[in-house]
């Protein structure tokens, strides 16, 4: 039997996530035995190629471009999860939700301190650029998510588990400490 | 301002326990509390602003940021809606330019919306700096723009007067009694002093056994017992309170303001009795802010009662000293609660304490202290007057006495009904003139959403217990968005945010109704609807987080193909809709939204 396929992406997250993934450390060896990775900055692999079997998402929706691979993530992936208070809540970024997205820009381009420069007061309007949403949506609102593995960042550990129980057809055993943030 | 607001904060002693009344005052005087009388008034009561600020961003009726000359509370509860709230917002919004939320550019006139103002038997009303408009359609919205325009005085503008003491000349408020039926306890004939003159005559845990025997039980929605609530503080040490809860903030009741109008001193003499059985000295009425136009009038009576002697010093000679002073609220629904009663008694924010100890061991001032609703205090007094036996044949077994009930909603005749408890809710249907319905909400927002195969059940509190509040739902109204969804919207802005749960479900179980609403909804959501609904019940302080689920799962269980005919039995639908989402961004950079999808 061919290795599952593991694909993840890093949306309105801090990629604090992802390096809580590379934290399993020298497990990462067992994982390679274990799974192959498509789509993912862990090997840069910038789209889908194949079909996957796991995708792990770690930040939520911020903008349009989040929502479209996040869509594409559900397309090509059977199992999805959500990967940290980001994905799961919306997490730090959500804290501009309920602030009017003007005054969000506005902010970030001629108000704060760092853009003195912006004399112009130019809003940046590329249109490669993707558009911010009028609040950070957490990954569920978006599409269906199997599952949840909380924490910010999740424990190296817990993700390890996760994964390997879910590989493995294994049951999950996860200890209380690992889930567990006060 | 710095010496207006050092007046001010001296007119109520320097006491940092009045910084409601201060705030009050502060807010009238200049239409918001900004920062600099924030540092003001902390500087004079020798307290940090954030005190200050964190009891000025709990109260709706308080704002940072200055409010119109005129600013206008539109009430938009479940029955003002009913009534046409949206059309009346709407001319306001078309006179004035602006849209809710919002203040007009010469900053005459400012346009809130406010939850339920205890006139659901007249509405739509709005609230213009103190003074209620009732029952307002577009062509009077048009004339109150052209007054306010005009410069009126806010009194000037009302034309008509209400029935009772309404039109008394120290109210002269348009505000109309409605009351439909008198009961034997409360709203029958009654003279001043009879019930306290018995109650001085006698020992006070006599007056305790009394209204014990009497079967008294409260009338504030709870129904505990209030002789067995009295006989606890009695036996605690020290000085004691007496308190009544006049917050009256379940949407759709408004009783305890018909009874605040018309049967004030008997309120009072209740509290009288209530002190005389705790050995209290001193009383506050805590009343909601909606009702200020009754202050002169309150203050009347109680001026009137100490001049004959029913409340001051050596009361009808007896040697007993017993006093009340009225206390404001500042728009938050939650103070209705005992113990946030308290707190913001004692010019705080209104967040409930955790119980034990309950208010009857520490209570006002971390003293022992009653609490009672207005109508149970109004019982009490005639309880002593005509005796426990007499009181106590009235009614069921375990529920003696009447219920002043609040019934509004698709009726032909909505106002105030003293009946004994015990009557079903199709008599009680019958009685107003409700035909065609679908659905009577019983007790509120916080009480159940009953369907017409239960309607032979009866008002009592071993039955359908009830603080008085009754909505009639017609058969033409979407139960889930005209109700359920109001409802949810209202205990979403109303939770204090103690509990985490109250605070995030409350708003959570909002966002998925509203998703079934617009037709986004699945079968799942409606499972996890009650889960959650189920977490928030156990894992909350009080009361509110207790019920504010029931709209829910009150509908859920009795209106359940209601639900079913608007959701979608598969397995994950979303409601996000990104042309919807950056319509915002778009506009801020000058892009068009349509090209996101
Ligand atoms: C959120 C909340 C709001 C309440 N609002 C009121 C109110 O407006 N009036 C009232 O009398 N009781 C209200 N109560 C009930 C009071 O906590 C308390 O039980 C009551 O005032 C006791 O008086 P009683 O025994 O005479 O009914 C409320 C309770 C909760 C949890
Ligand atoms: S249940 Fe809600 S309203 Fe009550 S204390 Fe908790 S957060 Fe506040």
């Amino acid at each position: 039997m061919s290795k599952p396929i593991i694909a993840t992406t890093s949306l309105a997250g801090c990629f604090g996530c992802h390096m809580s993934i590379l934290d399993i450390d020298d497990r990462i060896l067992q994982l390679i035995e274990l799974v192959e990775f498509n789509k993912s900055p862990i090997d840069d692999i910038k789209t889908f190629t194949k079909q996957c079997d796991i995708g792990i998402i770690e930040g939520g929706c911020c903008n349009s471009e989040n929502v479209h691979v996040l869509k594409e993530f559900r397309k090509n992936c059977k199992i999805l999860i959500s990967l940290g208070e980001c994905a799961i809540m919306g997490g730090l970024p959500a804290m501009r939700n309920g602030i009017p997205v003007k005054e969000c820009l506005e902010e970030a381009y001629w108000g704060g301190p760092t853009v003195g420069l912006n004399t112009e007061k130019i809003m940046p309007n590329d249109p490669e650029l993707p558009m911010i949403l009028d609040k950070v949506y957490p990954c569920h609102e978006i599409v269906k998510i199997d599952y949840y593995l909380p924490g910010c960042a999740p424990r190296a550990d817990l993700i390890w588990a996760a994964v390997v129980a879910l590989v493995t057809g294994d049951e999950l055993n996860i200890p209380y400490e690992l889930v567990k943030f006060d | 301002m710095k010496e207006k607001i050092s007046r001010i904060v001296e007119n109520f002693g320097n006491d940092a326990a009045r910084l409601m009344d201060i705030l009050s005052e502060v807010q009238s005087e200049y239409g918001c509390v900004s920062c600099e009388a924030v540092s003001a008034i902390a500087e004079n009561l020798h307290i940090s602003e954030v005190d200050v600020i964190q009891t000025r961003s709990f109260y709706h009726f308080f704002t940072e940021e200055q409010v119109g000359k005129y600013a206008v509370y539109l009430n938009n509860s479940v029955v003002s809606c009913m009534n046409g709230m949206s059309d009346v917002a709407d001319e306001f919004q078309k006179q004035l330019g602006v849209k809710f939320g919002q203040k007009t550019a010469d900053g005459l006139v400012s346009l809130h919306y406010t939850a339920c103002i205890g006139m659901s038997d007249q509405e739509p009303a709005a609230i213009i700096n103190d003074v209620v408009f009732t029952s307002l359609t577009r062509n009077k919205v048009a004339k109150l723009v052209a007054d306010m325009r005009a410069g009126k005085a806010v009194n000037d503008m009302v034309t008509e007067f209400g029935d009772g003491n309404n039109a008394n000349p120290i109210v002269r408020s348009m505000v109309k009694n409605n009351i439909m039926k008198t009961g034997p306890v409360v709203l029958d004939a009654y003279e001043v002093g009879l019930g306290l003159s018995k109650a001085l005559g006698m020992d006070s845990k006599a007056v305790i056994k009394e209204v014990l025997d009497s079967g008294l039980r409260g009338r504030g929605g709870a129904g505990f017992p209030t002789g067995m609530k009295w006989e606890f503080c009695s036996r605690e040490a020290g000085d004691h309170y007496v308190m009544c809860n006049a917050d009256e903030g379940e949407p759709g009741t408004f009783k305890d303001r018909v009874l605040l109008t018309e049967r004030a001193s008997m309120v009072f003499e209740g509290m009288a009795i209530g002190a005389y059985a705790i050995g209290a000295k001193e009383g506050v009425l805590y009343l909601r802010r909606e009702y200020k136009y009754m202050k002169a009038l309150l203050e009347n009576v109680l001026t009137e009662m100490r001049s004959e002697n029913l409340l001051g010093n050596n009361i009808l000679g007896k040697g007993f000293n017993f006093d009340i002073r009225v206390q404001f609220g500042a728009g938050a629904y939650v103070c209705g609660e005992e113990s946030a009663l308290i707190e913001s008694a004692e010019g705080k924010r209104g967040e409930p304490r955790n119980r034990p100890p309950f208010p009857a061991q520490k209570g006002y001032k971390g003293k022992p202290t009653i609490v009672n609703n207005v109508e149970t205090f109004c019982a009490a007094a005639r309880i002593l007057d005509r005796g426990a036996a007499w009181h106590k044949a009235i009614g069921t077994p375990e529920s003696s006495g009447t219920k002043v009930l609040s019934i509004s909603g698709d009726c032909n005749a909505p106002g105030v009904y003293e009946l004994p408890w015990g009557m079903s809710i199709s008599e009680m249907l019958t009685m107003v003139g409700a035909s065609d319905v679908q659905a009577v909400q019983v007790a509120g927002p916080s009480g159940i959403c009953l369907p017409p195969a239960q309607f032979d059940r009866k008002i009592a509190l071993e039955d359908l217990p009830t603080g008085g509040s009754m909505i009639v739902i017609g058969n033409k109204r979407d139960l889930l968005k005209d109700v359920v969804l109001n409802f949810m919207e209202f205990f979403a802005d109303e939770s204090c945010g103690s509990c985490v749960t109250c605070r995030s479900f409350n708003m959570i179980l909002k966002n998925s109704i509203e998703k079934v609403v617009e037709g986004h909804g699945i079968t799942k959501d409606i499972d996890d609807m009650s889960a959650w609904s189920e977490i928030l019940r156990k894992t909350t302080r009080c009361g509110l987080g207790q019920t504010s689920s029931n709209p829910i799962t009150t509908t859920i269980k009795n209106f359940r193909p209601l639900y079913d005919a608007r959701v979608k039995n598969v397995e994950y639908q979303s409601d996000f809709d990104m042309s919807k989402a950056v319509v915002e961004s778009c506009a801020v950079v000058g892009r068009s939204a349509e090209i996101h999808e």
